[in-house]
């Protein structure tokens, strides 16, 4: 009973905001937040094993985003729609459907693969050098598309509508938010059977001390690669949905600003903690989205005081102020983050009779 | 055949020799000791044996098979665990785990296994446990299982990084001064505990240590470097009386 508390609650979750968004009870708006939470999760409990559990620096989480998000994008183009770019379908669109997830874990394998890019440096550094390493990474990235002629280049890629369009001609209901569920749970379900194994473990204890894992029997390079592959590959599916919610990307939005991003989450909710990345994804996204209301308002409030010229207005930009003034404050008020290292059943133990989540 | 065999080591660090031309060998499970005054390269043998360490020559057979240049974790695998001389556990994990993880180079399920947690993963990670319950009930470290080392008095880390060493089933044991920071009655135990291991695991014990009641005490046969020369071997008795070694460790009468 335990054991499908989690799951069943999920779903029920789930199922209930399909069935609501296909009733058009939630406008597309909303919807598009939806899904974003879930790109969100995905993007920071990835991240968090790199950062969190093994305790490594990388800051280039976006440039594996990008590879999934270009590599499923392309594919699904090429597969089931017909474009300038590459011509007639090879499958029925009808099929589009059926080989969305196929894609999607095709785009997480290239994302995975390009993950060596940071691995295999990480083998003999570590700390502010691996840092570096993965920025260069996101750069090299980012810039490889821009210069891709052929899927848009700095002009960016568009044409995944047409692949939700395929879907819904199937059934019209609204498959990526069945899709976005989907690979948030599996996500968060893969970290946390990786992470509770003793394969999985030896990354915490990399993370512990290196050399004393070395010394006992864990192959630390094998974990570093096993590590960050699984890592970015994570990523290249959050990319892959991304890129379908929008229906557009754009190399530049892949950017350090995207990294960053993902780094405020993983330390907003805790390293270490994958309740703390879940719940970090959710309190970001909203705080992103909250504050598009929230600044025309407080834009107009100021305005009340004849003080401010009436020429000086509070733009979106402020957003970029208020995020990283966040960060500050958490770093000197709560420096563990949300949830610390804890897991919610630590913080509430009485969870724990109701649930299991292995 | 021999356990452990060493021939002819040297390792160069630059233009400093630390260990030149150093030999030994281990027939079954004996408990050795090294010996030296500080700096004399007795850990920079443990790094080599265990690996961390490319020695520039010399070879190391390990049950007749060459372990030079194999990656520690490898080495470790083979069956030569060791301790350090400032203790090296897992300090925020629970006593479980670090016990736990040391299985590492016999988890008997791969990736796959662990995403689906299919039967293999679910058995394997029992009899791994089992190990782990085992141990720790034979030293008599049940009642920390939960605890994190970090919270526990020192010698009791002590006593847990030897725990973590015994887990990977070791034939020969490398304790890098296990007596070091520990007080008088601490060290009694300890004196205690390694004899009770080499009984008990019937395993080789090779250790270096600074405290000469610890290795008088239990070492069968004692080897004495200085400034990476090996100057003496032999029984307590022999090495308490030998010229060379009285020279190394408190010098020469003339100024």
């Amino acid at each position: 009973m335990k054991k499908f508390s989690v799951p069943a609650l999920l779903t029920i979750l789930a199922a209930g905001t399909v069935v609501a968004a296909h009733f058009e009870l939630i406008d597309l708006y909303v919807q598009t937040v939806i899904m974003f939470i879930g790109v969100n999760i995905i993007l920071s409990s990835s991240f968090n094993i790199i950062n969190g559990y093994m305790g490594e620096f990388a800051c280039g989480h976006a440039g594996f985003m990008a590879v999934g998000a270009y590599v499923t994008s392309v594919l699904n183009i090429m597969f089931f729609t017909s474009s300038k770019t590459f011509g007639d379908p090879i499958f029925s669109p009808e099929l589009a459907l059926w080989f969305f997830p196929v894609t999607m874990i095709l785009g997480g394998i290239a994302a995975a693969v390009t993950g060596l890019l940071v691995a295999l440096p990480s083998f003999k550094t570590r700390d502010d050098y691996l840092a570096i390493i993965s920025l260069a990474a996101n750069f090299i990235i980012v810039s490889l598309f821009i210069n891709m002629d052929s899927v848009g280049g700095a002009r960016g890629f568009m044409g995944m509508k047409q692949i939700i369009f395929a879907m819904e001609d199937v059934a019209f209901i609204p498959w990526m938010l069945i899709w976005t569920f989907t690979f948030t749970y599996a996500t968060v379900f893969v970290i946390r059977r990786f992470v509770s194994s003793t394969y999985g473990k030896g990354i915490i204890a990399i993370h512990q001390d290196e050399i004393a894992a070395e010394i006992m029997s864990v192959n630390t390079n094998k974990m570093k690669l096993v590590a960050f592959m699984l890592s970015s590959g994570l990523a290249g599916i959050a990319g892959g949905l991304f890129a379908h919610i929008l229906g557009y990307i754009n190399p530049n939005s892949f950017n350090i600003l995207k990294s960053t991003e993902c780094l405020v989450m993983v330390y907003l909710g805790g390293m270490g903690s994958l309740s703390g990345s879940v719940i970090a994804a959710i309190i970001f996204t909203l705080l992103i989205e909250g504050l598009r209301f929230i600044i025309p308002a407080m834009d107009t409030l100021i305005h009340f005081i004849p003080l401010v010229p009436d020429t000086f207005h509070l733009s979106q930009v402020l957003k970029w102020v208020i995020i990283p003034l966040i960060l500050v404050i958490l770093m000197q008020f709560r420096p563990e983050g949300i949830m610390g290292n804890r897991e919610l059943a630590d913080f509430f133990p009485k969870l724990k009779r109701y649930y299991e989540f292995k | 055949m021999s356990l452990l065999k060493i021939k002819g080591l040297t390792q160069q660090f630059g233009g400093l020799t630390a260990v030149s031309d150093f030999s030994t060998e281990f027939q079954g499970n004996e408990l050795m000791g090294l010996i030296g005054p500080n700096g004399a390269g007795k850990t920079t043998v443990f790094n080599i044996v265990s690996g961390f360490y490319k020695p520039t020559q010399g070879k190391i057979l390990f049950e007749e098979k060459p372990i030079n240049g194999l990656k520690p974790h490898r080495v470790t695998a083979m069956g030569i665990a060791r301790t350090f001389q400032n203790i090296r556990l897992w300090h925020d994990m629970s006593l479980l785990d670090n016990i736990l993880i040391s299985q590492h180079y016999n988890l008997g399920y791969n990736l796959f296994d662990l995403f689906v947690r299919n039967r293999r993963y679910v058995e394997n990670e029992k009899r791994m446990r089992n190990i782990a319950m085992q141990l720790l009930e034979q030293l008599d470290l049940v009642q920390f299982m939960e605890e994190k080392p970090k919270n526990l008095p020192y010698g009791i880390q002590r006593k847990i990084e030897i725990a973590r060493a015994l887990s990977v089933k070791p034939s020969l044991l490398l304790l890098d001064e296990p007596a070091a920071g520990l007080n008088s009655s601490d060290v009694q135990e300890l004196i205690k505990l390694i004899g009770w291991i080499h009984k008990e695991f019937k395993i080789a014990i090779w250790m270096i240590e600074h405290q000469m009641a610890v290795v008088m005490s239990l070492c069968s046969w004692i080897q004495v470097i200085d400034f990476g020369q090996t100057i003496a071997e032999g029984t307590p008795e022999q090495i308490q009386n030998n010229p060379s070694v009285i020279k190394a460790y408190l010098g020469d009468d003339q100024i």
